[in-house]
């Protein structure tokens, strides 16, 4: 944009002027004239970034190599099994398809919902206790364990007003589907997506909603179809970290989707009858073939935690991909 | 409605400074004479309501306070098609809140209290729809804001029913031709009305922002300090522009550029702790103020 100016680094000094001969660095740069002690912080900074780029790199290389070496295309198609061997007990087809279930049912179920809170403690926000009651909440479901919230899922999912949702033999009800895990899944991901949607709204400057209602808009309209579209590429980072948080998460997966190996589909309606099922996901058959797991199939929780790693990495790819193309719309001077 | 043409190549200095040099460029002719009425702008300034002036806007004692402290103090003045009004005075004197009130987006601020009355047309604007007041009276803000979509889709959206999407593009274009020709931005953008707004230049933007200002049709225009984001020469177009639009709307310009108030402007109103200290034609006010806080002001003793 041309009316935004360069502005200098902070750094630089103003330019003092003194004898000709060969400049002198700006001070701000010149690390030599530093004190000890924050020439010692920087090499601790320096180190220390350097030291989590080599472990992250670390774990996706050793996974990579690890899991290349294990994983086979026929995986992908065949469900687990029972056997003595390693080359009896099947893939992990069902727990591929069981990672996109859960995926798209938390999803669903967060990403509509946590736009509509961010929207609301961001844009109206009245009265003012209750925006302060929704806030702390929703901060209190992002700090609590998903081990807990699978407890309570089990509570509410077993309750016979909610049978219709799981598999139910004469009154008692199991409380365990997909239907009950994506619904407590959506509880990870939704505080990602309230903060990165309100991150969104809150970075739109006031004058920007202010131009609206100057052409006689509403306030509604105005968050329709100026303030959503304007914090679309937050609302899809908020989604892409919520859906990572789902498909990274074991405790509830375990807790309520029966932490079996295969689809066990609940009556005879086509699809659902196996959400209404229990199943299993990616990170169950890897918490389950781990060496310190029930089945103790090591080749196999590499080769699933490395397709588990590849999603993982895409979806951190996509919300570079969103704010590489959300830079080329363009954005307002504050 | 003809075009703004591009700007000329050599940026004319303003060369009459009747207020003293302090504000002016040290390339003024010398003595800050009151001089030669050769430029555009002077030529076409007025200094009594021309025959042709419409009556829009009548503010009556308006008061305005935040949390019951007063911003406006009983401010009374007209608004008139066919002259531009300028506000002026220092930061916090209660310019911008006047503008606002005219529109009613001070009504935004929750600790607003309001007293006295505001008629457009002859209607109290208090009675009015806000929604339909603003599209009458409508609004340039000191930031080019325009809306994240195309240049085509900024004006289609004042143009459309409140969120709606409706309304074809083949029946809203001559209407958003004509907005964009009214702010002289069609020669440069009508081949690419796709592209996104907010990839223009500053001054283009601002330019955006007065078509989707003008693309209501209102009868009066309202702009915030529309140049002090942009370059001289966008703030040259836009002040020709200015001009211009003074025969089609009622306009009026908040701004802390004395120079830009002497431009522009047919009538100035001064402000100064929220009080309408002087309210004049800007040759008036301008050369002979009859206040002495308006003298000192307009020759840079404070502010």
């Amino acid at each position: 944009m041309e009316t935004s100016v360069a502005t200098p680094p902070v750094s630089s000094p103003p330019p003092q002027p003194g004898p000709p001969g060969p400049p002198r660095p700006a001070d701000g740069r010149r690390s030599a004239a530093w004190r000890l002690s924050d020439k010692a912080g920087l090499v601790v900074c320096w180190g220390m970034g350097l030291l989590f780029c080599a472990i992250a790199v670390a774990i996706v290389m050793y996974f990579l190599i690890k899991g290349l070496g294990y994983v086979r295309p026929w995986m992908f198609v065949t469900p687990a099994s029972t056997g003595f061997t390693q080359s009896q007990t099947g893939g992990f087809s069902d727990a591929l398809i069981g990672t996109g279930i859960v995926a798209v049912i938390g999803i669903a179920i967060a990403l509509p919902l946590g736009v509509a809170i961010a929207v609301w403690l961001s844009e109206f926000g009245r009265p003012a206790g209750l925006a302060r009651l929704v806030e702390s909440t929703i901060e209190a479901i992002a700090g609590t364990p998903s081990i807990v919230l699978a407890l309570f899922g089990t509570i509410i999912f077993a309750s016979p007003a909610l049978g219709f949702l799981s598999r139910s033999t004469s009154g008692i009800v199991f409380g365990r589907s997909f239907f009950a895990a994506g619904a407590m899944l959506s509880l990870v991901a939704l505080p990602l997506v309230v903060g990165s949607t309100r991150e969104g709204l809150q970075a739109i400057p006031q004058h920007v909603r202010e131009a609206s209602y100057a052409v006689g808009k509403t306030k509604m309209a105005t968050t329709r179809r100026i303030l959503l579209p304007a914090s679309r590429p937050q609302v899809a980072t908020g989604a892409m970290l919520g859906l990572g948080r789902i498909i990274g998460d074991t405790a509830i997966i375990v807790v309520l989707l029966g932490a079996t190996l295969n689809f066990d589909p609940v009556g005879g309606t086509p699809v659902l009858s196996y959400l209404k099922g229990t199943g299993t996901t990616l990170t169950n058959y890897v918490f389950q073939n781990a060496p310190t797991g029930e089945l103790n199939n090591p080749e196999k929780a590499y080769a699933a935690a490395f397709v588990l790693l590849v999603i993982v990495l895409i979806l951190n790819a996509a919300v570079d991909v969103i704010h590489r193309r959300a830079r080329k719309v363009g954005t307002w001077t504050t | 409605m003809d075009h703004v043409t591009p700007p000329p190549p050599v940026r004319r200095l303003d060369p009459h400074e009747p207020f003293g040099a302090s504000e002016a460029p040290a390339t003024t002719n010398g003595n800050g004479a009151v001089a030669t009425e050769s430029s555009t702008f002077a030529r076409h300034r007025r200094a009594a309501p021309s025959q042709l002036s419409i009556d829009r806007m009548q503010v009556e004692s308006l008061s305005v306070a935040y949390s019951g402290k007063p911003a406006v103090k009983s401010v009374s003045l007209p608004i008139r098609q066919g002259e531009v009004l300028a506000l002026i005075g220092p930061s916090g004197c209660g310019k911008t809140t006047l503008l606002r009130s005219l529109n009613r987006l001070t009504e935004l601020t929750r600790t607003a209290s309001f007293d006295g009355r505001v008629t457009l047309d002859g209607m109290d604007i208090m009675g009015m729809e806000p929604t339909a007041l603003r599209r009458r009276v409508t609004m340039v803000f000191q930031q080019p804001n325009p809306f994240p979509m195309s240049i085509f889709d900024n004006l289609a959206y004042v143009l459309r029913e409140q969120g709606s999407r409706r309304g074809r593009k083949s029946t809203l274009a001559p209407a958003v031709r004509n907005g964009l020709e009214r702010a002289g931005l069609w020669a440069e953008v009508g081949d690419n009305l796709k592209h996104p707004a907010l990839k223009l230049s500053g001054g283009q933007q601002q330019r955006l922002c007065i078509a989707r200002a003008l693309v209501a049709q209102p009868e009066v225009l309202l702009l915030d300090e529309p140049c002090s984001a942009l370059d001289p020469q966008s703030t040259q177009v836009i002040e020709d522009l200015i001009v211009k639009l003074r025969e089609e709307v009622a306009v009026v310009i908040v701004t802390h550029n004395l120079q830009q108030a002497y431009r522009v402007a047919d009538y100035v109103g001064f402000m100064y702790l929220g009080d309408l200290v002087e309210y004049g034609s800007a040759t008036s006010v301008f050369n002979s103020p009859r206040e002495e806080r308006t003298k000192e002001y307009v020759s840079g003793a404070f502010g």
